[in-house]
């Protein structure tokens, strides 16, 4: 089962008039795989999915989804795709109940009443089913659209950034929750914004300005950036941060708390920018760097480098 | 607690975010521009209360001179229009019926011989009335009208014929609503206008209303297909319009007492045709529309002409031609006819069926183009 490729695509592009907003990107991901989609706002996470789950026409691109021609047979993947949105679109003059039984009906579910029923124990929304969805907070709109998307056990999760304001308890419950389905054998793309949850995926995909920059596991992605972090601890960091940043060889100063991350590729020049810093006052050591130090990294690469 | 000053930028800061937004919805401002242009024309140059030029039919069954004299009269008051020679009392009674002719003049059989003798012999003019508006001016005039006509026929040892009465006497048979009450026309034709308005408006702002609020997306990620969305959503307000319908025939049965005279079923038939027909405007309209406020307006700019021109608010005869060619295109106008046909003239399918499948084409072709408007994809 896990040498299956629940989706397999290259080349997907999409135009909106001049822009690019998707440029030929070639994504794999295998059957019972979490694959986290990363990149900065506006990189075309959103763009991407919607055109995997048929709601954009792809300008440009081929491949299957679910074993499905993602162009001919976009029909057949909704069948088994559960997509859920990045804004909550779902109805708000509909109680909740009301909501996930549309839903349940729309995926010709087996046994509606039941599947509508453990879907909103498992939510904890059996108390206030009758509630119209409207008037939930912005945490429980999250958690009724994610139940709503597995209501039709679907194959494939397509999650755009599903975990928006949500809390931190229901964020580890959620992701528990997946990685227990991900043992089923369902496939997620979840695209995320938050670092911790990029780690708990198997694999991440990271694009910028429309491209597919990284695909791998974690420490693959980490491994590719060649990156030397050190982290400083002590007083006034705020101002050593300010000062070494522009010094050639630091690439990023980012505080972490209290904490300063300073990294760069070339690990020779860090050190010797870094040289005149390493006072007493301060505990340098040098660190692995973090997901985040290299998304950050990432993020800032010029233009030209990206594209070439 | 103090309120804050009045801030003359906080105060520019608003006009000019308005005037922003106003710019960026093109169809707004279209409409703000197009609805008054539109009413201008329309109340300027295509409504007239004084309807001029009306079809009528004429029946001659007396060939003397003076019959001619009249018919001449008649035809040179710019009120009557001859379209037509028919033969039959029958075929005059059809022609009324189907609403090819606003009028019919009958000379009857020996007219000359008993104007010669002074019996005062009839003219009958035979009217189908269901609009009074429509038909009033017209009758109004043809009393002096008679008076006037023989003058010069009826001279020298003729002269006495003219007498106190005048020569002829002028019988006017106002069909199908007999006493001008006016909400005969009216109330029938209030269905039309009321179905028009709800069905249009209610799909339009049922579709947008969807994308709108971004549930559109979610909709479209479902395995479905257009023709379930869009007939599954239009179902209810068929319900609701059947609803609007049974009212109105009430409160016109009840309350006004219109007369009934041809089949109801028959009328509900019609009704669901002219239903449909709404709907599918209504489709396209959210197809074409952004937004609930862009679907309203479209949903006015094709009221305002639906109901000036289809002959609801005035007669449909007194407008210009251009003006009736327009109106043609309009369901609502062949609805009228339909209704107050059914309702007040008895009339049965074989008088109605060239509106009902007028009414059918405008409704398959406005579903074609708001089918194929209709995307299944967000792009
Ligand atoms: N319907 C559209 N018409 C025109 N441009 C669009 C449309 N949808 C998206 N774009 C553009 O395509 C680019 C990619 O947008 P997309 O929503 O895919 O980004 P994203 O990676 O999901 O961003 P975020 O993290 O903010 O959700 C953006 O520049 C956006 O402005
Ligand atoms: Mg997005």
């Amino acid at each position: 089962m896990n040498t299956e490729l629940a989706i397999d695509v290259c080349g997907m592009t999409k135009r909106f008039g001049q822009l690019t907003a998707v440029d030929h990107i070639d994504l794999q991901v295998r059957a019972g795989e979490i694959c986290g989609f990363l990149g900065p706002n506006g990189s075309g996470k959103t763009t991407f999915i919607r055109m995997l789950c048929g709601l954009l026409r792809p300008d440009d691109g081929s491949g299957t989804c679910l074993g499905k021609d993602v162009i001919r047979d976009s029909e057949a993947i909704k069948r088994e795709v559960g997509y859920m949105t990045q804004r909550f679109s779902f109805w708000e003059d509909l109680s909740i109940v009301e909501n996930l039984d549309f839903i349940a009906r729309m995926y010709d579910v087996k046994n509606r009443r039941d599947a509508v029923h453990q879907s909103l124990e498992r939510l904890g929304l059996t108390e206030r089913r009758k509630q119209l969805a409207g008037q939930l907070s912005g945490g429980w709109k999250q958690r009724l659209a994610l139940a709503a998307c597995l209501i039709h056990n679907p194959k494939l999760l397509l999650l755009d950034e599903p975990t928006a304001g949500v809390d931190p308890k229901a964020r580890r419950e959620f992701w528990e929750e997946i990685h227990h389905l991900a043992g089923e054998g369902l496939t997620f793309l979840i695209a995320t914004h938050y670092m911790d949850e990029a780690e708990r995926c198997h694999r991440l995909a990271f694009i910028l300005r429309s491209k597919l920059l990284v695909h791998g596991t974690v420490d693959e992605v980490i491994e590719q950036a060649r990156l030397t972090t050190w982290e400083v601890a002590g007083p006034n960091l705020l101002q050593v941060a300010e000062q070494i940043r522009g010094r050639a060889g630091v690439e990023q100063a980012t505080a972490f708390g209290n904490l300063l991350h300073v990294s760069g590729t070339n690990a020779a020049e860090l050190e010797q920018a870094i040289a005149p810093f390493r006072t007493e006052q301060h505990k340098w050591s040098q660190v692995e760097p973090g997901l985040e130090d290299v998304f950050i990294h990432m993020m800032e690469r010029p233009k030209q480098e990206v594209s070439a | 607690m103090k309120a804050p000053r009045f801030s003359f930028a906080r105060f520019k800061a608003i006009i000019v975010k308005e005037f922003i937004q106003m710019r960026r919805d093109r169809l707004t401002f279209g409409m703000m521009v197009g609805i008054p242009l539109l009413q201008l024309v329309l109340f300027g140059f295509a409504i007239n209360s004084d309807p001029k030029h009306l079809p009528t039919a004429v029946l001659v069954a007396d060939h003397g001179p003076h019959g001619r004299t009249i018919l001449q009269a008649i035809r040179n008051s710019s009120y009557f229009d001859f379209v037509s020679q028919v033969t039959t009392e029958t075929q005059a009674h059809e022609a009324l019926a189907r609403g090819d002719v606003q009028f019919v003049v009958n000379v009857p059989e020996n007219f000359s011989r008993e104007l010669l003798r002074g019996d005062r012999p009839p003219i009958l003019v035979e009217a189908d009335a269901t609009d009074p508006a429509a038909t009033g001016n017209a009758l109004g005039s043809l009393g002096t009208l008679l008076d006037g006509a023989l003058q010069n026929d009826l001279k020298g040892p003729l002269a006495f014929l003219s007498g106190t009465n005048g020569p002829v006497e002028l019988r006017v048979h106002a069909h199908y609503n007999p006493e001008n009450i006016t909400q005969y026309n009216i109330v029938p034709g209030l269905m039309g206008v009321v179905l028009t308005m709800t069905m249009i408006l209610i799909t339009g702002l049922a579709i947008t209303r969807e994308r709108e609020r971004g549930t559109m997306e979610n909709l479209l990620s479902m395995p479905t297909r257009p023709a379930e969305v869009l007939v599954g959503k239009i179902i209810p307000y068929i319900l609701v319009g059947y609803i609007q319908v049974t009212l109105i025939l009430l409160a016109a049965h009840f309350l006004f007492h219109v007369p009934m005279v041809g089949s109801v079923p028959l009328l509900l038939i019609a009704v669901f045709v002219f239903i449909t027909a709404n709907l599918a405007v209504g489709i396209t309209f959210s197809s074409l529309a952004a937004n609930q406020l862009q679907a309203m307006q479209m949903t006015f700019f094709f009221f305002l002409p639906s109901i000036l021109l289809s002959g609801f608010m005035f007669p449909f005869r007194g407008m210009p031609h251009w003006a009736q060619a327009v109106g043609e295109c309009l369901p609502l106008t062949h609805f009228l006819r339909i209704v107050r046909g059914i309702l007040l003239k008895g009339n049965g399918l074989q008088e109605i069926y060239i509106q009902l499948a007028e009414i059918a084409v405008f409704a398959a072709i406005a579903l074609a183009i708001g089918v194929k408007r209709y995307h299944q994809t967000l792009d």
